[in-house]
């Protein structure tokens, strides 16, 4: 975090902030990426809640990258909300069922390699965020 | 009068906004300051991820590039 521009390739990475287990392995997948030194970590909500330092860094960054739980995609359409098309993953793409997927050690890697490798089937998806700004799973993404 | 803080850890790019915010401000004959904000843990507070990062009077306006005098001059503006 606090990534100075001088170094060419920002990207900021983004998590699903749900409570399902594939919420769950989502937040920790970007938590062990971040880590790594794979992306630097932004913050979904902050976007959403319209801080403006989250928004601007968004917007400069040069990769914007979001780990959703299930197609809801909630953190690709807050990002879209703002003009921004970010690279998707989405855990229910990756062979992972909601509501009984437990977030392993092994379901956290199998996603993290998945987006080192770059396996997005869904970044060229055009999507279309709700009218009313909610995301309508009841708490369940 | 326009607060006007360049957050960064003092690189070329954020002294190259500092310059570019200093430039717009005179040309637009406003009253200002300059604060210049290096403290990585205060830059985070403003949800900050990338640097150097433009803030007028309390709001990001731009992170991450150096704008343009004409762009700066937009956003110190409200526009």
């Amino acid at each position: 975090m606090g990534e100075c521009a001088c170094n060419t390739g920002t990207k900021l990475l983004y998590s699903c902030s749900g409570n399902a287990d594939v919420g769950e392995i989502a937040d920790r997948a970007a938590r062990k990426l971040r880590k790594e030194g794979y992306s630097h970590g932004s913050c979904i909500a902050g976007i959403g809640a319209g801080i403006s330092g989250y928004i601007q860094s968004a917007k400069g960054a040069d990769v914007n990258i979001t780990i959703d739980g299930c197609s809801v995609a909630c953190s690709r359409k807050i990002l879209e909300n703002i003009g921004i098309v970010p690279v998707s993953y989405i855990v229910t793409e990756m062979g992972f069922k909601k509501g009984s997927s437990p977030a392993t050690p092994e379901a956290i890697e199998t996603v993290c390699e998945n987006i080192r490798k770059g396996n997005s089937a869904t970044v060229k998806e055009k999507t279309f965020a709700a009218a009313d700004g909610g995301c309508g799973c009841g708490g369940k993404c | 009068m326009y607060k006007i803080e360049i957050l960064g850890t003092g690189c070329a790019k954020c002294n190259k906004l500092e310059e570019t915010a200093r430039k717009a401000s005179e040309e637009m004959g406003i009253e200002y300051e300059v604060v210049k904000v290096k403290e990585i843990n205060k830059i985070m507070e403003y949800g900050v991820m990338i640097t150097p990062a433009l803030v007028v009077n309390g709001e990001v306006k731009v992170a991450g590039k150096v704008p343009s005098i004409e762009e700066v001059k937009k956003m110190i503006g409200g526009k």
